[in-house]
């Protein structure tokens, strides 16, 4: 079909900009961008309950910690390699969003948001707890021998700047085209109907709840994918990534690049990151001009940056 | 004949007022029923009940020879109870497109069979004669239009018992006309029970009606019986029918 040919061309666009930009960019930005890859995997991960789903969540932090820690304490206590690691932060994000989303389902709105906000905050504090165990809110560091894949074609060394751009790149990629793929499919379809009319989706046969478990439980897997290659690229683990600010922060990213978006996440976190960047460069009040510039954006394109383009203009975009 | 839905003793109450009371009532399989009353006689409280869109305070409800009285509302809908709203609510958001497939997609074993579930929608839309607008946004359709779109997605879930909520209410003479010879088709395949205000609709359409009233069966017979019944033309048709 020609629409489905025109997504998956604008989303390989996308993609193959990005592995141009690991040979154009300078080093500064070179690093940043690897950053704002694995951040902007969480934001997506977010979008699907949030976007698609409808479900305002103060809580994903505790997914995106939850992969942090399970591959860093995998590494850490049992000397796991890097991808039984990544694997353990996988089983860790599902394992947790399970009964998470078990309770806090029978709550919508501003309940879930606090249900959730609350299980995450349980998650930081348990971290800041278990201090001996976990680093406490020093957290821990990899050690760069620590960070290596050993594979038959040699040895692939995270702490290398373009392996681990092309790296943050391929797991940005891979979740791009599983979520491209799943909000076309009937389930997405389900989803999005859900959060429009629940009740009338209810009526055609849906279990709504299961619908919106499954989306949370995927959601959550994305973010401790997001949190498992932060901590296996940048080399630390640490508490603060389990606070509400980073529960706040995809939310804002998926917000300015357009809820319910496949690229909008992108789109949000880097705009967010590079927006702080620059002015944090001439001014120490940076977070004052952030603020103003958010409220302009809020004004003028409500619905996001990817989001007003749809509804204006682009209106095939998934 | 045999009987596709039968409730006993079903009641429902909101705090102290009985919406359903003890209703004894069966509907045998490709028959098109008539349910009417005054407003507040509980018949949308009825049907909610038989949806599942409500829970019962008291009795059962035996769809098809099996209890359904405990089960949810979608796991009904799966057994063949499709349910078009009183209020209109399309997905507005969504294509036309979207809001069948969302109903045809659940009846599919395998919801990746795309051109299957193209062709299933097409044929629905195509039915209350809507396939050329396919992809527009169901919010910019003409009110009568989306009731139409309303009964589209229950025709794609392939229900053998279809409830219709109000179907011709704030239709004008000519929609009203096409709906009723869609009603008709529908009943080829499916039994109908419909909630309807408008008498000359009840009349030309159902085969049996009931009355309800006070959430209570007022009366139940054909059109001329219940045309016939004084009790009815008391409570309801107010002598003038």
């Amino acid at each position: 079909m020609n629409g489905t040919l025109r997504l998956y061309a604008l989303h390989g666009a996308v993609v193959a900009l990005l592995v141009a930009l690991n040979f154009l960019l300078p080093a500064y930005h070179h690093g940043l961008m690897a950053r704002i890859l694995v951040l902007a995997t969480f934001a997506m991960g977010y979008n699907l309950t949030f976007g698609y789903g409808g479900l305002l969540s103060l809580g994903h932090a505790m997914f995106f910690a939850a992969g942090l820690y399970g591959a860093g304490l995998g590494i850490h206590h049992l000397g796991l390699g890097v991808p039984a690691a990544f694997l353990a932060a996988l089983a860790c994000g599902a394992v947790l969003a399970l009964p998470v989303g078990l309770l806090a389902l029978r709550t919508t709105g501003v309940a879930f948001m606090i249900v959730t906000l609350m299980f995450s905050q349980a998650f930081h504090l348990a971290i800041l707890y278990f201090s001996a165990f976990t680093g406490g809110d020093q957290g821990l560091v990899l050690k760069p021998q620590q960070r290596r894949i050993e594979t038959w074609l040699g040895t692939l060394d995270l702490t290398d700047p373009t392996t681990r751009y092309l790296s943050a790149l391929t797991l940005f990629a891979v979740v791009l085209f599983v979520l491209l793929a799943m909000v076309r499919s009937g389930f997405g379809r389900a989803l999005v109907a859900i959060r429009e009319n629940e009740e009338r989706t209810r009526m055609l046969g849906y279990d709504t709840f299961a619908n919106r478990l499954a989306a949370l439980v995927v959601s959550g897997t994305v973010c401790a994918a997001a949190g498992a290659a932060y901590g296996l690229l940048f080399g630390y683990v640490g508490a603060n990534f389990a606070s509400v600010q980073y529960s706040i922060l995809p939310l804002l990213w998926v917000l300015l690049g357009g809820a319910a978006t496949t690229l909008g996440p992108l789109f949000g976190t880097v705009f967010m990151y590079y927006m702080v960047d620059i002015t944090s460069g001439y001014t120490s009040a940076y977070m004052l001009v952030v603020g103003v510039i958010l409220i302009l954006l809020v004004l003028f394109f409500r619905k996001g940056l990817l989001g007003t383009l749809r509804e204006r203009w682009l209106g095939w975009l998934p | 004949m045999t009987v596709l839905l039968e409730t006993r003793g079903l009641s429902r109450d909101f705090g102290g007022l009985r919406a359903v009371d003890r209703v004894d009532f069966s509907l045998m399989q490709g028959e098109i029923r008539a349910l009417i009353g005054p407003n507040g006689a509980g018949k949308t409280t009825f049907v909610g009940l038989v949806c599942g869109r409500l829970a019962p305070s008291a009795g059962t409800i035996v769809f098809d020879g099996a209890d359904i009285t405990s089960l949810p509302a979608h796991r009904r809908v799966r057994l063949g109870i499709a349910y078009t709203f009183q209020i209109t609510s399309v997905f507005s958001n969504l294509s036309i497109f979207d809001n069948v497939a969302l109903a045809v997609q659940r009846t599919l074993a395998d919801g990746r069979a795309q051109g299957r579930l193209r062709a299933s929608v097409t044929e629905a839309l195509e039915r209350v004669g809507l396939a050329d607008r396919a992809s527009l946004p169901a919010g910019q359709l003409a009110y009568g239009h989306q009731r139409l779109l309303e009964v589209a997605m229950g025709l794609a879930l392939k229900p053998r018992l279809m409830v219709l909520d109000e179907p011709t209410q704030g239709l004008g003479d000519g929609e009203i006309e096409a709906f009723i010879a869609l009603v008709r088709e529908i009943a080829a395949e499916a039994t109908v029970l419909l909630i309807e205000h408008n008498m000359d609709v009840v009349m030309q359409l159902a085969d049996r009606i009931t009355v309800l009233e006070a959430g209570r069966v007022l009366a139940e017979g054909t059109p001329d019986a219940i045309r016939a019944d004084e009790a009815v033309q008391r409570a309801y048709l107010g002598g003038s029918a």
